[in-house]
């Protein structure tokens, strides 16, 4: 029988905020414990919260690139639990009525073009982190991350395979750092991902018993944990058993899901309005300034790249994917007036020397400037396309920029005629052999006797005037 | 409406409130007439009503984004009940 899944995801967008939601201690990634953690973080006796009007900004501001409806009049609200990386027994969150409601993202995979639907988006503090190093029988705590304000976003349970909720994801982490509320830093805990996962027969409506599964670190652990638990579900069905609904870990180490903790009890969580809070209300200024804030957004940065700069689709999605990315493309673009090659460029060789350093794009040492530049020397001759890759090696390695390396390492193209003909000439002389067999019609010499010309050059002979002036000779002709 | 034993039971749980076995009659008769309460207050037509989130007129104060605090870990940590290594120490969790 063929199946379905249905999966729906929450994500923990850290909000990019200089300090904390409730309180003006620090949220700088990787401090010493503890000293980011201040009186309202570690909940003594006696504290109030109060709020930070840019975390409240950027909820506004990611519910209106959604075309989300931002709630003039939202709630916070206490979530109840004991444990103690939330040392007041709740975590302040929003229940009944979040800051953004419905919206959706538009995702593009390989077989479709869809819209994912966006239930909610809702502010809350996030928790602290327990160690589970052993200190004489005792956990260690650090809360730092206590109180960094996070906007979680809940999906519509839309999404049909794993590679759909990456697609998703993928999207929402070009979203977030387009709008720069979040760093969409992975590693480091700024953009985390919860999956609910179902099964069910292809063609049913209803939805089947789901689980949530947790500690997806990553779009591969994402896609990964995802794959795995389908096939478990279905595999537990088939075999005539049912899906208990639970939390589940993926381990990414074992590729497979381990259950966490009973569902029921972990999530009674008595939520009720938190009465150190009044509602928060999006007045028009902050509505206002929310607006002003908007960039262009990824997608129609990518419909103006594919009209405007003559770029193939797919190049237009890469090189909108990252906002950085896309400057930096229309930068060079603009530095030496060749969009296409400027795309060419960044998406093979630029791209494939970050990937290959491990370095983010800010990182590259090769500005578009230099980048643009070294395309127009290609454009106007002054180098190959071959001796160019060796010029960007050089300006990679930061021995300078095009022209620098062109004048040090001596590699002008050579475009003089004459020039070329004397090491035509040369090489006829040195190769009589393969002469006789291309003027006995092996024509496949000549890419030979090209290449000793182009060697006996240092490859920088402009490669169209051998080939001409190549041909003229062996038949016999003058070259003009 | 009435709470039962094992609800007054779990709902201990959840606080991690301590009860004496004794008195959890007494706790599910006086639950249950707090209960009776609410329900009475239910049959108050509401339908017009706009629900209340907090009991005054106020908006919530927003502050700008600025970091305030510096840090005072060693005077916070010298109230704490146990801490090392600049962390708070508690009763080991088992996950």
């Amino acid at each position: 029988m063929p199946w379905e899944s249905v999966i729906g995801l929450e994500v923990h967008v850290q909000l990019r905020t200089d300090s904390k939601i409730f309180s003006g201690a620090s949220t700088a990634f990787g401090a010493k414990p503890n000293v980011q953690a201040c009186e309202v973080d570690i909940a003594l006796p006696g504290v109030l919260p109060v709020m930070n009007r840019t975390a409240a900004l950027m909820a506004v501001r990611f519910g209106l690139a959604t075309g989300a409806t931002v709630n003039r009049i939202s709630v916070f609200a206490r979530k109840n639990y004991f444990y103690p990386d939330l040392p007041k027994g709740y975590q302040i969150s929003q229940y009944e009525l979040p800051i953004v409601a419905g919206g959706q993202i538009e995702i593009n995979t390989d077989d479709c073009r869809k819209k994912i639907g966006i239930t909610r988006a809702h502010l809350e503090e996030d928790a602290g982190k327990l160690l589970h190093q052993e200190f004489e029988g005792r956990s260690g705590i650090d809360l730092n991350r206590a109180g960094i304000p996070l906007l979680e976003v809940v999906s519509e349970p839309d999404l049909r395979s794993p590679a759909e909720a990456v697609a998703y994801l993928k999207k929402l982490h070009t979203l977030v750092r387009y709008l720069e509320i979040c760093d969409g830093n992975m590693q480091e805990g700024s953009f985390r991902c919860d999956a609910n996962v179902s099964v069910r027969p292809a063609g049913e409506t209803g939805l089947g018993t789901r689980c949530e599964l947790k500690n997806l670190n990553s779009f591969r652990f994402i896609e990964k944990g995802l794959q795995f638990e389908i096939k478990r579900q279905i595999q537990l069905i088939e075999d005539g058993g049912q899906v208990a609904q639970e939390t589940r870990l993926y381990d990414p180490d074992a590729d497979l899901t381990r259950p966490m903790r009973g569902k029921e009890e972990a999530h009674d969580y008595r939520y009720f309005p938190d009465p150190d809070l009044p509602p928060l209300v999006v007045d028009d200024e902050l509505l206002a300034a929310a607006r002003s804030a908007l960039p262009e957004l990824p997608d129609a940065r990518c419909h103006r790249f594919s009209s405007t700069y003559q770029v193939s689709q797919k190049d237009a999605e890469l090189l909108t994917s990252d906002r950085e990315l896309a400057d930096y493309f229309e930068q060079t673009a603009a530095a030496c007036g060749d969009s296409r090659s400027a795309a060419n460029w960044i998406t093979g060789e630029w791209m494939g020397c970050l990937n290959r350093d491990g370095l983010r794009f800010e990182e590259s040492r090769v500005t578009p400037q230099m980048l643009g530049d070294l395309i127009a020397k290609i454009n106007d001759n002054s180098i190959s396309g071959k001796i160019a890759k060796e010029v960007f090696d050089g300006m990679w390695n930061g021995e300078g920029n095009a022209s620098e390396i062109i004048a040090a390492r001596n590699l002008e193209q050579i475009t003089d005629a004459d020039e070329i003909e004397r090491a035509i000439d040369h090489v006829i002389d040195n190769c009589a052999e393969q002469v006789m067999q291309y003027r006995s019609g092996q024509e496949k010499v000549f890419g030979f006797l090209v290449g000793q010309v182009m060697q006996a050059t240092g490859g920088k002979a402009n490669p169209k005037m051998v080939n001409k002036i190549l041909r003229n000779k062996l038949s016999g002709k003058r070259h003009n | 409406m009435s709470i039962t034993k094992s609800a007054v039971e779990r709902v201990a749980h959840l606080a991690r409130i301590h009860i004496e076995p004794a008195d959890i009659d007494k706790y599910a008769l006086d639950l249950s007439q707090i209960l009776d309460l609410v329900e009475q207050m239910n049959s108050v037509p509401t339908s017009e009503v706009e629900p209340l989130a907090h009991p005054q007129d106020i908006e919530l104060r927003l502050r700008p984004d600025q970091v305030t605090e510096v840090n005072a870990r060693e005077r916070l940590q010298a109230v704490a009940p146990a801490a090392e290594r600049g962390l708070y120490l508690v009763p080991r969790i088992i996950e």
